[in-house]
């Protein structure tokens, strides 16, 4: 397939955690596709961090395309080179060009998917990382809420107050700033539905949710703390020397930043405790 | 190391040495540890940290035991012996910690 020259009118910026990601696609409905999913993180700075040039698939048929989805996902580094696959897409960038290919179908679970593992990728070589937490800002400080399905990021996010900014109700964004870290709001949402806001602030703490019978605050050991922090980041590479920086990356998060387990009832008092 | 009062058993001596395919980390006290082949993870208690900290691959694992464990934990040498060498077997069957019976960096050598 001939890839024709792209011009900047067919130029997306997705713009996450402060790192634009140029995308371009001769397709417009696509473009539209990808302006209305990423409204609020969609960019305006002619500079991108990185470039993607996208081609379209068109899968056989609905049933196809449902199974492509649900394929093993590969991600690998070969040659210096990302590549990343699943039945839905097929892609490679190159780190040192920060220029990459998507080659996908007109899906947005696709796009969704290749800008979580990018940004994870990015992320870990900056002592960052995307963890399967809600997040929200309220009076200036950023709180991560972490579990696996089910453990509340969405029911923590629906309880909260008008004055809360919620950044994400599935996947938070976390970036280490010197000795600090910041929460990002990010485009990807859970059950809620809802776009994050397109802000940050300086984290104060990960809460490690837990429905109980009241709402209390309790301590968690660091080396639970850690375990528990891993098994929540989003992680896709086969790459041992990736596997040691997130590890070491969340032990540095443990060491600077309060980790407690968060015991919660489904009532808006809860909110009262965190601080 | 004694397995009745007064009885001695020649024992094979081992020499430990942490594996390079591993991150590792100390904190609050304890050592975490990540294989980077798997990704499995391991928490060390105090006891099992020292041996840890102590696998330089030239130390005796019998030497380890007297100067790190029993003198700073005040535990019985053959109780000490047996639960590191219980630790050893362990980490090494997931290649977390290389064992051998010489100093590893001649196991190297006459490789």
């Amino acid at each position: 397939m001939t890839t024709l020259p792209s011009t900047a009118e067919e130029t997306v910026s997705i713009e996450i955690g402060g790192m634009p990601i140029a995308m371009r696609t001769h397709d417009p409905s696509f473009r539209r596709l990808i302006e209305n999913r990423y409204a609020g993180f969609v960019g305006t700075s002619p500079h991108s961090q990185l470039e993607f040039d996208i081609d379209l698939y068109e899968p056989s048929d609905a049933a196809s395309a449902r199974d492509d989805i649900d394929d093993e996902l590969e991600v690998k580094i070969e040659a210096g080179e990302w590549l990343l696959r699943r039945g839905d897409f097929r892609a490679r960038w190159s780190p040192e060009a920060s220029r990459g290919h998507i080659r996908q179908s007109p899906s947005p679970y696709a796009i969704d998917a290749v800008l979580r593992i990018v940004h994870s990728l990015v992320l870990a070589r900056q002592g960052g990382f995307l963890v399967h937490a809600a997040s929200a800002i309220r009076n200036g400080k950023a709180f991560l809420f972490s579990g696996i399905s089910g453990a509340g990021k969405t029911t923590i996010s629906r309880l909260a107050p008008p004055d809360t900014t919620l950044l994400t109700d599935e996947i938070s964004y976390v970036r280490r700033q010197g000795n600090r870290y910041l929460a990002c709001g990010t485009p990807f949402a859970g059950e809620l539905a809802r776009v994050g806001e397109n802000q940050s602030a300086p984290l104060s703490a990960l809460f490690l949710l837990e429905k109980g019978l009241q709402n209390r605050i309790e301590p968690v050991g660091a080396t639970e703390a850690v375990q528990r922090l891993l098994r929540n980041i989003l992680f896709f590479a086969d790459d041992p020397a990736l596997v040691e920086l997130v590890f070491q990356s969340a032990c540095e998060f443990a060491s600077l930043v309060p980790i407690r387990r968060l015991v919660f009832v489904p009532d808006q008092r809860v909110w009262d405790i965190i601080c | 190391m004694l397995d009745t009062p007064g009885r001695q058993i020649e024992m094979a001596e081992k020499y430990i040495s942490r594996s390079s395919e591993i991150a590792s980390r100390l904190l609050g006290g304890e050592v975490m540890i990540m294989s980077t082949a798997d990704s499995t993870f391991f928490t060390l208690n105090e006891v099992a940290s020292a041996i840890w900290q102590a696998a330089d691959g030239c130390t005796p694992l019998s030497e380890i035991v007297a100067d790190k464990i029993c003198r700073e934990f005040d535990v019985d040498r053959e109780q000490a012996q047996r639960g590191a060498e219980r630790f050893v077997d362990e980490l090494s069957q997931h290649g977390i910690l290389l064992v051998s019976d010489q100093p590893l960096w001649l196991a190297v050598e006459s490789q």
